[in-house]
């Protein structure tokens, strides 16, 4: 959000593999669910943004798989799953 | 049909803990992990308490890739214009065996893959499991990348979301008062620099924690963690507090506002960011602990619940370690009677309970209800740091007496609020 360069440097530092499909999805028609802006701030790769519409949109590259959207937004306004094998993020230090 | 003795899910501390442990007895053990490599997936904060868990590994852990042996504590109270510090040193903390070591995950737990592999466990990394297999109400395995593999037992270690126990039936997904989330960034620098920085013999290291700004009153915390040639910096912040208090930060600016305090700046300048990354902690204590076993199946470390946070010590690792061997312990003997029923595996409570593991959620049962109150993130730093302040302080004109200044905020209704939270904190 705010200190959106620097985040985007941060991310750049990780090894990320690319995936066949997005691991996380919104379900459909939850675009504007309150619960799902919850994820805005919560988001520590800043993936979710919301439009001037009010509708949040997620942007799958740069997911650090931590899983505090699942926590912060539930299951009932987030399809999620982690990325399939050998895909997404791979720590190099952890 | 592929069928093994023993499947586990994850190759972190808990799984490679469970499938060193079944191999080193001569049991199949297969383990799936979803990353590249056991650890690629897997971030903590850094510290690694190693004296409960020694008896469990046996000639281990002193071949492992630790990082320094932590000889120094630091707590700091962070007001918003001022801190309060103390440190603690100890020579104990010299001594073997050390009590506590850094650590970087990525390192260690791909190292533990070899050691287990080396024992005869089976692992495959870049392999996701999706579901479990379920045959008369017991689960025989799990499906991964379409495939259906069996097993007599599947042990879930697949960390604190843990999707497997949900497809297991055994849990439902995780709420937003129970989890915190940790952000960090390891943050290369020259090991004389550290030493220097943080006064250390060489090789030595330091732990610190940071309660107040670091989270802008929310519940959490800093933390710093020498490493050998870097520091591992980060914040915690409670999931709820995060998306519900005010003011309402994004994540990722608490830890880049955190770096630029006057706390931290000097002791990660020059410092080269290496790596980010974000990672969902257990932070229900007792009552965070989920169902540990269904037939055919057993839970360990975070997916069952197995994080303690005291304010002064977070523990999840050794407990993620620990869990795993008694499930294993558990596997052997169920093994043994040939009965993998529910009923034979909740010997792996009764295992739990005569450890450290279960005795000590007992103990701090009340830790979590005790830490969450929002006092200690916000009052009590900028309490004190006022109260510091007037004492140093040296205005111009005439100071004032020191017991009158002091009696000023050890005002009557400040007392009694501070007796009601040690009244409360009595239980920890
Ligand atoms: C920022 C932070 C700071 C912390 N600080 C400390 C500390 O200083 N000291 C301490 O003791 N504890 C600390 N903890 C807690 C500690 O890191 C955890 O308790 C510990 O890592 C739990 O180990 P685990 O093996 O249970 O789970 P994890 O280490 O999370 O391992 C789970 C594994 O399962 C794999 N997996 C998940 N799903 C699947 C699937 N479907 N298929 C295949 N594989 C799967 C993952 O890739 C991963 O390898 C901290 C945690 C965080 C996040």
């Amino acid at each position: 959000m705010s200190q959106d360069g620097t985040l985007k440097a941060k991310l750049g530092l990780d090894v990320f593999k690319p995936a066949r499909e997005p691991h996380i999805l919104i379900r459909p028609g939850m675009e504007r669910d309150p619960r799902l802006k919850k994820a805005v701030l919560a988001c520590p790769a800043g993936l979710y943004s919301e439009d001037g519409n009010g509708a949040v949109t997620l942007s799958i590259d740069g997911c650090l798989e931590c899983g505090t959207c699942r926590i912060a937004c539930g299951t009932e306004v987030l399809d999620w799953n982690y990325p399939e094998g050998g895909t997404g993020v791979q720590f190099r230090f952890g | 049909m592929e069928k093994f003795e023993v499947i586990i899910v994850g190759g972190g501390l808990s799984g490679l803990s469970a499938a060193w442990t079944l191999a080193k007895s001569g049991v199949e053990v297969v383990l799936l992990e979803r990353g590249d490599y056991p650890g690629a997936k897997n971030v903590t904060g850094g510290r690694l308490y190693t004296r409960p868990i020694l008896e469990y590994f046996p000639g281990l852990l002193e071949k492992a890739p630790l990082e320094r042996p932590i000889v120094r504590e630091g707590a700091t109270l962070m007001a918003g214009e001022r801190h309060i510090t103390f440190h603690y040193g100890d020579l104990e903390y010299s001594r073997d065996p050390r009590p506590s070591f850094s650590i970087l995950r990525s390192r260690f737990d791909r190292w533990f893959a070899e050691e287990a592999e080396n024992a005869g466990a089976m692992i495959l990394p870049k392999t996701r499991v999706d579901d479990v297999i379920r045959e008369g109400g017991r689960i025989a395995g799990v499906v991964a990348g379409g495939d259906p593999l069996h097993a007599d037992v599947v042990v879930a270690c697949d960390g604190v979301l843990s999707l497997l126990s949900e497809k297991a039936g055994l849990r439902g997904p995780g709420g937003s008062r129970d989890h915190a989330v940790g952000i960090k960034e390891v943050i290369s620098l020259p090991p004389e620099k550290i030493e220097d920085r943080f006064n250390l013999e060489k090789g030595a290291g330091a732990a610190h924690l940071f309660v107040g700004e670091a989270t802008r009153g929310k519940f959490g915390g800093g933390f710093l963690y020498t490493n050998r040639e870097s520091l591992s910096l980060g914040v915690v912040v409670g999931i709820r507090d995060l998306v519900e208090k005010e003011p309402a930060l994004a994540a990722p600016d608490f830890l880049d506002d955190f770096k630029k305090r006057p706390e931290i700046a000097p002791l990660v300048r020059d410092g080269e960011t290496v790596e980010y990354s974000a990672h969902v902690i257990p932070e229900g204590g007792h009552g965070g602990i989920g169902p540990l076993c269904g037939d055919g199946i057993l839970v360990a470390g975070d997916a069952a619940g197995f994080a303690l946070n005291l304010g002064l010590t977070v523990r999840g690792m050794e407990y993620a370690m620990a869990s795993g061997v008694f499930a294993a312990k558990t596997i052997l003997d169920a093994r043994a009677a040939g009965n993998y029923s529910r009923e034979r595996l909740s010997r792996y409570e009764t295992l739990l309970k005569g450890s450290f593991v279960l005795q000590d959620f007992e103990s701090f049962r009340e830790a979590p209800r005790i830490l969450e109150n929002p006092r200690f993130f916000r009052h009590y730093p900028e309490w004190l740091g006022a109260m510091f302040h007037d004492l140093y302080d040296v205005p111009a004109g005439p100071k004032k007496r020191l017991f009158p200044t002091l009696r000023k905020h050890l005002s009557f209704p400040e007392l009694l609020a501070l007796l009601g939270d040690l009244k409360k904190a009595r239980k920890l």
